[in-house]
């Protein structure tokens, strides 16, 4: 049992200094035997001894970090503050130290054996079955925890329950089953943790007000929470197929990454192509319409004229540049089957 | 030393153990009842500081003011619907009455093992009378669920509505206990549960139908992955042909527009005298079909040689 208030250490003094006057008393009253002093120096050992032991009693000091609740003959007087202080001696005022300004821990389905940089951590077999608890689906979850928290009100974290911190421990334990026994599994392996560590906290609280025990909680935070270790493969692979899963679309859209631009290019290919085509085809029309135009003045001067020359014009470059000629009488008649017009063309090659 | 001086000593003495005999102090965790050869006298004492008494006649028996722990025995419980629970308890208690406590059950022990019989009967009592979700559950607050995990259905005992829920079956089991304790002086001031599990047995059966129930989310999740995939890959095909229906849809109607504004444009032009352009066009034709290879068969009676016959011949 680690309770925080320690019995003042000046006690088993005070004990010791009482049996030192029961075993004087003792001499005193066997004549003498034992101890050869004469009253007078008897007296001044005595007061001496007084003085020491007044001082030894009286004063005593208060660390920084906690503070000193003093009971008179048991009952409750003050509590004193940081610094050094006066009481009143011989045991009759007797302090507690609580240390009310550390922050304090507990840790709840592990321990830490040893803290550092690299801290070492147990798990016993009585912390599995802290972790051990149901959930509100009736699935099971093994969940780790701490609380920190300060003692608030030392009075009452002295005098209003007996073991407080075992008390605590019971208290917390079954205020994180209660909150986490409302919550589906998957709650609190994921997005819930927040949310539960918050609800059991607030709860936590409320009790400690109904049990006066003194304690306010400053943090819960959830650890480690984990499926038992029999369902953990189930469970991982559930991970597993979510990452399958999207493994799976990012497959499919790249695929369709990989096509869909390309063939948007190529449409839009075809069109520009398309206006190529259409601003070549507008241009070529107007281009010889307008060249059409130019020759019909002219040739409206002189249609006859005009029209023989364009002829024998273009008659002449057709012969200029075509391989073979034959000119045939009118009078020559069935000429043309003697003609071997291939081998003509052949020769030409 | 002189007999007057010891005469002295022994009167102080005397004097003290009186003293000491007839003070007691009590701390702020303590309460006393005073007795005389083991039969109480007065009323209980539970004011801390110093106090009076008959010396020697009167014995102080000090008893605990403050909550003190108790441990229900961890057992296992069949709920209503039959199910074994490991069901672990704590409650809290404090000496209410010294005097009916002393007389009672005289210490802690004794109270500690009527507690027991009271305690855990009561909770066995309630347990019994619920279902293994009422136990479970405080609320009826629906579950919030991630994308992925959705859609498994909830066996049905999930289902079931909660009536009264861990917090008040507690509640049951303090009032029915603490209705009793009084009797031996004691307040129960809370009794709560500290840990419900399955029983081994009944854990493994959570354990393979947990098993199972993931089984079924990632399948769950593999087949939704694999459409979505399929989904995707058909939309590819989908775009993939309007792309390109798209662009020939288009495409066609640009030239089909071209060709309409060319042949309007030369419609215009040729209008003015079909004729001519025929004749324009026959030559052009002429002279881009003749080429190289081309034998041209010339008659004389043709409009390039007619004038040189006639020439030739007069």
């Amino acid at each position: 049992m680690a309770e925080y208030g320690r019995q003042d250490p000046l006690d088993p003094l005070w004990d010791a200094v009482a049996d030192l006057g029961k075993r004087v008393r003792g001499a005193g009253s066997g004549g003498g035997a034992g101890l050869n002093l004469n009253p007078g120096r008897l007296r001044n050992y005595a007061i001496g001894a007084l003085v020491l032991l007044f001082l030894f009693t009286g004063f005593y000091q208060v660390a920084a970090d906690e503070v000193a609740v003093v009971q008179r003959f048991g009952r409750y007087v003050r509590t004193a503050g940081p610094g050094p202080h006066f009481r009143v001696p011989f045991g009759i005022e007797r302090i507690i130290r609580v240390p009310d300004k550390r922050q304090l821990k507990m840790e709840f389905g592990f321990e830490t054996v040893n803290s550092g940089r690299q801290s070492e951590f147990r798990t016993s077999e009585e912390s599995k079955k802290e972790s051990l608890m149901l959930t509100g689906d009736l699935n099971v979850a093994v969940v780790e925890w701490i609380v920190q928290y300060r003692i608030k009100d030392p009075y009452k974290y002295l005098f209003h329950l007996r073991s407080v911190t075992d008390t605590f421990r019971d208290m917390t334990e079954s205020t994180m089953r209660e909150v986490v026994g409302d919550h589906s599994v998957d709650e609190v392996l994921t997005i819930g943790r927040e949310a539960i560590a918050l609800q059991a906290r607030e709860e936590l609280q409320k009790l400690c007000d109904l049990y006066e025990n003194g304690i306010e909680i400053q943090q819960l935070v959830l650890q480690d929470v984990n499926p038992p270790d029999e369902v953990k493969p189930a469970f991982n692979e559930v991970n597993q197929a979510i990452q399958e899963k999207e493994r799976a679309i990012n497959e499919a859209l790249a695929d369709y990454n990989s096509a869909v631009p390309q063939a948007k290019g190529q449409a839009e290919q075809q069109v520009r192509a398309a206006e190529g085509y259409a601003l070549e085809r507008v241009n070529v029309a107007e281009g010889d319409g307008k060249r059409f135009e130019a020759v019909y003045e002219e040739y409206r001067k002189a249609p006859q004229v005009t029209r023989r020359r364009l002829y024998l014009e273009t008659l002449s470059r057709v012969l200029e540049k075509s391989g073979s000629k034959i000119i045939v009488d009118q009078q020559a008649k069935g000429i043309l089957p003697l003609l071997q017009l291939d081998s003509l063309a052949k020769e030409k090659k | 030393m002189s007999q007057r001086f010891v005469n002295n000593v022994v009167r102080v003495a005397i004097l003290l153990v009186l003293a000491a005999s007839s003070v007691y102090t009590l701390s702020e965790t303590e309460q006393a009842v005073l007795t005389v050869f083991g039969k109480p006298a007065g009323d209980a004492v539970n004011t801390p500081g110093l106090h009076f008494k008959i010396p020697f006649i009167q014995v102080v028996n000090r008893f605990d003011k403050r909550w003190l722990e108790f441990d229900g025995d961890p057992n296992q419980i069949p709920t209503r619907d039959k199910k074994y629970l490991w069901i672990e308890t704590y409650a809290r208690w404090r000496i209410s009455d010294p005097l009916r406590f002393y007389q009672a059950v005289q210490d802690e022990r004794g109270a500690q093992s009527r507690l027991d019989d009271i305690v855990d009967g009561e909770t066995r009592n309630a347990v019994a009378s619920f279902d293994v979700i009422e136990l479970v559950r405080s609320s009826n607050r629906e579950f919030e669920a991630t994308e992925e995990l959705s859609g498994v259905e909830e066996g049905s005992e999930v289902d079931v509505k909660v009536v009264t829920g861990r917090a008040k079956i507690a509640e049951v089991i303090l009032a029915k206990a603490a209705a009793i304790t009084p009797q031996f002086g004691v307040e129960l001031v809370d009794v709560r549960f500290k840990r419900i599990n399955y029983v081994e047995t009944v854990q493994a059966k959570v354990f393979e139908r947990m098993i199972s129930e993931r089984k079924r989310i990632a399948e769950k999740s593999r087949s939704e992955g694999a459409g979505r995939a399929a989904e995707i890959r058909g939309q590819k095909e989908r775009d993939l042909l309007a792309a390109s229906s798209e662009g020939y849809k288009k495409a066609q109607l640009l030239k089909g527009a071209a060709d309409a504004r060319a042949t309007s444009i030369f419609a215009r032009a040729y209008e003015r005298d079909a004729d001519f352009y025929a004749f324009l066009k026959s030559l052009e034709t002429l002279e881009k079909t003749i080429d190289a290879k081309s034998v041209l068969v010339l008659s004389t009676e043709s409009e390039l040689l007619k004038y040189l016959k006639g020439a030739g011949g007069k």
